[in-house]
C-alpha cells in the first residue's frame, strides 16, 4: 500500500488525488459510507424546507437552530459513549433535569445563593455520580443497562418532582447561565476563533503527516490534506459570516465545539478510547487482552450522565426557567435518535462525537423547519421517526454490502 | 537449528472435581519444532493448552520452561514466560483495525499519554513482514473486512510480536477454505523456521502431516502414542486416536522420542 501511494505522489498531485478518490469510492461501495449520506440528507432538508418556507434559510433562523439543538447535541455526544460499548442509557433526559433543577435551586437569588463557579461543576459532578451509580449496578450486579436506566428514567423523574416540590417553576436569573444561550461572540472574536481552529487543525494534520513519514508509513496525498483544511475553513467561514448577519455565534456553540474536540480526542487518541471501541466490538476479546472492562464501562456511563447534566444546564439557560417538565418530553428520544442518525451503532463499536453533532443537526433542522411550517408535535414526531427509520435502513443496507465485501 | 527445550510437561494431571481430564501427561516442545497435539473430542487437548496458558492451573505434575520448573497461574504468567495462545475464536475485536487488535490492552503511549499510533503501526508492519504475511494490504482497515486466513495471520502475528517463544495454535484451520488453510500452514512452517516452538492442536490429520515434526496423541486424558512425522502413517495415528492403549502406569507410553 505504501509503495503504491508513494509512486502516485511522484506522478503528480492530481494523479495522487485520483487514487485517493478511487480508494474512497471503493470504500463507499464496500459500505463504509462515513458522513456522506447524512451530509446529503442535511442539504436535502435545507432545500425542501426553504422551498416550503422562505424564512428557513435566514441568518436569524440559523442562529436559532444552533441554540435550539444545543442541549440535545450535548446529551447525544455523551450517549455515544454508552452506545459504543453496546449499552443504552434511557435516563439521560431526567438526569439532565436533575442537574438543571439542582442548579436552579442553588442559584436562586436569596441569602443562600451559591457562587456560579461552584454550582456548575457541582451540577456536572452530580451527573457523573448518577452515571457512576448506574455503571456500578450494570457491571457489578450484571444487570442489563436497559433496565437499570429505565429505572433511572422513572426515579430521576421523581427526584426532579421532589426537588421542585411546591416551587412550580424556578426562574433562572444567574448572568453566566443565561448568557450561555443568549449572548453572542463579537464578530471579530468569532473570526479570530475560526482562524485559530483552522490553523490548529492544519498544524495537527501536518505534524501527523510528518511523523508518519518519519516512521516510514504511508501517507495520504498532501493535496487531500489541504483540501480537508480548506473545507473546514470554508464551512467555518460560512457559519461565522451567516451568524454574524444575525446576532452572531452563541457562546453555547463554542462550548459544544470544545466538547467535540475533547471527546474526539478521547475516542481517537487515547488508550481509553481504544478500549471503549474494543469493548463494543468484542467484550470477550477486551477482557482477554487484560483490559479492566468494568472500569471502562462505568466510565462510559459517567460520561453519558455528565454530558446529560451539561445538556440540562444548556436547556435551563435557553428556557430561562426550570419546571416539573424539565428533561422530559422528546429530549431523551431525540438525543438517542441524533446519535443513531449520525451513524452510531446501537450494537456497539461504531460511533463518534461527530456523528452525534451531525445527527443532532438533522433533528434540529427537521424540528425547526416543521415548526416554521406551523405543524404540530404530531406531524413532527411522525416525520422525525421516519427520518430515523431511513437513516437506520441506509446504514443497515450499507453494512450488508460491507459484510459481503469481507468475504473474499 | 537450536535444539533448546522450551516446554516440558512431566506427569501432568488435571482434575475438575471428580473428573480426571488429564492423567500424567508428558509433552516436550523444543525451539524450532512443530509439535501436533491430536486426539478425539474430549481427549484433553483443550484442557492441556489451557493448563499451559494458565487458565486452568495444573493439579499435579511439573511444568518446566527452559529447564526450570515454573508455575503458571494466569494468562499473564504465561505471557511473561513467552507463551502465547491463539484460540480458535482468535479473540479479535472486529471493529478495530489490525494494528489496534495487535496492541489491544498493551498499547504504546507517547510521553504525553497519547496513543503512539505511528510506532505501533510500524511495529505491526515489521512483524507482518517478518512472517511474510503479504495478503493484508492495509493494517488500518477493520479486521471485519479480512478473510478467515488473514484474521488467523493477524492473531499469530500478534503472538509473535509479543516476543512469544512458544505459540500454541488451537484448531487454526478449522474454519478455513483450501487456499486460506494453505496460507496458514505456510505461516506455521515459517514460525518453526524462525526458531519458535509451535504446539498445534488440530483435528485435521492432513494438516498435521503437512507441517508437524512430531505428533503426540492424547486419548481420554492420557498419552497413548507419539510419532515422528517422517516415519508415521495416517493409519497408525488414527488407530492411536481411536484405540490407543491406555496406560495406567505413569510415563510408560509415548516415550519414543525422549
Amino acid at each position: 500500500m505504501s509503495t503504491a501511494q508513494q509512486t502516485s505522489e511522484n506522478r503528480g498531485p492530481l494523479a495522487a488525488l485520483g487514487d485517493a478518490a478511487r480508494t474512497r469510492l471503493l470504500e463507499i461501495r464496500n459500505g463504509e459510507l462515513g458522513s456522506l449520506p447524512i451530509v446529503i440528507g442535511i442539504i436535502l432538508l435545507a432545500i425542501i424546507f426553504q422551498s416550503l418556507n422562505s424564512n428557513y434559510l435566514t441568518p436569524n433562523n440559523f442562529v436559532n437552530l444552533m441554540v435550539q439543538g444545543a442541549a440535545m447535541t450535548a446529551i447525544a455526544m455523551g450517549i455515544v459513549f454508552v452506545l459504543l460499548i453496546g449499552e443504552i442509557d434511557l435516563s439521560v433526559g431526567y438526569v439532565s433535569g436533575v442537574a438543571a433543577v439542582l442548579m436552579a435551586l442553588l442559584l436562586r437569588p436569596d441569602d443562600n445563593q451559591w457562587p456560579t463557579a461552584v454550582v456548575l461543576p457541582l451540577a456536572i459532578l452530580t451527573g457523573a455520580a448518577i452515571g457512576g451509580l448506574h455503571g456500578l449496578l450494570i457491571t457489578k450486579l450484571n444487570l442489563p443497562s436497559f433496565v437499570v436506566t429505565l429505572a433511572g428514567l422513572l426515579a430521576w423523574n421523581g427526584v426532579v418532582l421532589l426537588l421542585i416540590s411546591n416551587n412550580g417553576s424556578i426562574i433562572i436569573q444567574d448572568a453566566v447561565v443565561v448568557s450561555l444561550t443568549s449572548s453572542f461572540l463579537p464578530p471579530w472574536l468569532a473570526w479570530a476563533l475560526l482562524v485559530a481552529c483552522v490553523v490548529g487543525y492544519a498544524a495537527v494534520q501536518l505534524t501527523r503527516r510528518r511523523n508518519r513519514l518519519a516512521s516510514r508509513l504511508s501517507v495520504e496525498p498532501s493535496l487531500l490534506t489541504w483540501l480537508r483544511v480548506a473545507a473546514l475553513a470554508i464551512a467555518g467561514a460560512v457559519t461565522v459570516a451567516v451568524a454574524n448577519l444575525s446576532l452572531g455565534i452563541p457562546y453555547v456553540f463554542v462550548l459544544l465545539g470544545a466538547f467535540f474536540v475533547l471527546w474526539t480526542y478521547v475516542q481517537n487518541r487515547t488508550q481509553f478510547g481504544t478500549w471503549v471501541f474494543a469493548i463494543g466490538g468484542s467484550l470477550e476479546a477486551a477482557r482477554r487482552a487484560g483490559i479492566n472492562t468494568d472500569r471502562v464501562r462505568i466510565a462510559c456511563f459517567m460520561i453519558s450522565s455528565s454530558m446529560a447534566a451539561v445538556g440540562g444546564i444548556i436547556l435551563a439557560s435557553r428556557l430561562r426557567s426550570v419546571d416539573t417538565n424539565v428533561g422530559g418530553g422528546s429530549l431523551l428520544l431525540y438525543s438517542i435518535a441524533a446519535a443513531v442518525i449520525g451513524g452510531t451503532s446501537l450494537f456497539g463499536g461504531r460511533g463518534s462525537a461527530k456523528a452525534a453533532i451531525l445527527g443532532a443537526l438533522v433533528i434540529a433542522a427537521i424540528d425547526n423547519g416543521l415548526g416554521l411550517l406551523g405543524l404540530g408535535s404530531g406531524q413532527k414526531f411522525v416525520i422525525t421517526g421516519l427520518v430515523l427509520l431511513i437513516a437506520v435502513t441506509v446504514d443497515a443496507l450499507s453494512r450488508r454490502g460491507h459484510a459481503e465485501a469481507g468475504k473474499h | 537449528m537450536p535444539d533448546e527445550t522450551l516446554l516440558e510437561l512431566h506427569r501432568v494431571s488435571k482434575n475438575f472435581g471428580a473428573v480426571q481430564a488429564l492423567y500424567q501427561v508428558d509433552l516436550t516442545v523444543r525451539a524450532g519444532e512443530i509439535v501436533a497435539l491430536v486426539g478425539d473430542n474430549g481427549a484433553g487437548k483443550s484442557t492441556l493448552i489451557k493448563s499451559v496458558a494458565g487458565i486452568h492451573p495444573i493439579s499435579e505434575g511439573e511444568l518446566r520452561w527452559l529447564g526450570r520448573p515454573v508455575t503458571v497461574r494466569s494468562p499473564k504468567d504465561a505471557s511473561e514466560l513467552g507463551i502465547e495462545v491463539v484460540y480458535q475464536d482468535l479473540a479479535l475485536a472486529d471493529n478495530l483495525d489490525v494494528v489496534e487488535n495487535m496492541f489491544l490492552g498493551r498499547e504504546m503511549l507517547t510521553r504525553s499519554r497519547q496513543l503512539d499510533a505511528n510506532s505501533m503501526e510500524r511495529r505491526a508492519l515489521d512483524t507482518l513482514d517478518e512472517l511474510a504475511v503479504t495478503t493484508i494490504t492495509s493494517v488500518r482497515r477493520p479486521v471485519a473486512a479480512l478473510s478467515g486466513g488473514q484474521r488467523q495471520s493477524v492473531a499469530v502475528a500478534k503472538a509473535v510480536m509479543w516476543s512469544a517463544r512458544l505459540v500454541i495454535l488451537d484448531e487454526p484451520t478449522a474454519a478455513l477454505g483450501v487456499a486460506q488453510t494453505r496460507h496458514v500452514l505456510n505461516l506455521v512452517t515459517r514460525l518453526g523456521e524462525q526458531g519458535l516452538g509451535v504446539l498445534l492442536v488440530s483435528h485435521n490429520l492432513h494438516d498435521v502431516f503437512e507441517v508437524a515434526d512430531r505428533i503426540v496423541v492424547l486419548r481420554l486424558g492420557q498419552n497413548v502414542a507419539e510419532f515422528d512425522r517422517r516415519t508415521a502413517t495416517q493409519a497408525e495415528v488414527v488407530h492411536a486416536i481411536t484405540a490407543g492403549a491406555l496406560a495406567r502406569v505413569p510415563g510408560q507410553a509415548g516415550e519414543a522420542d525422549s
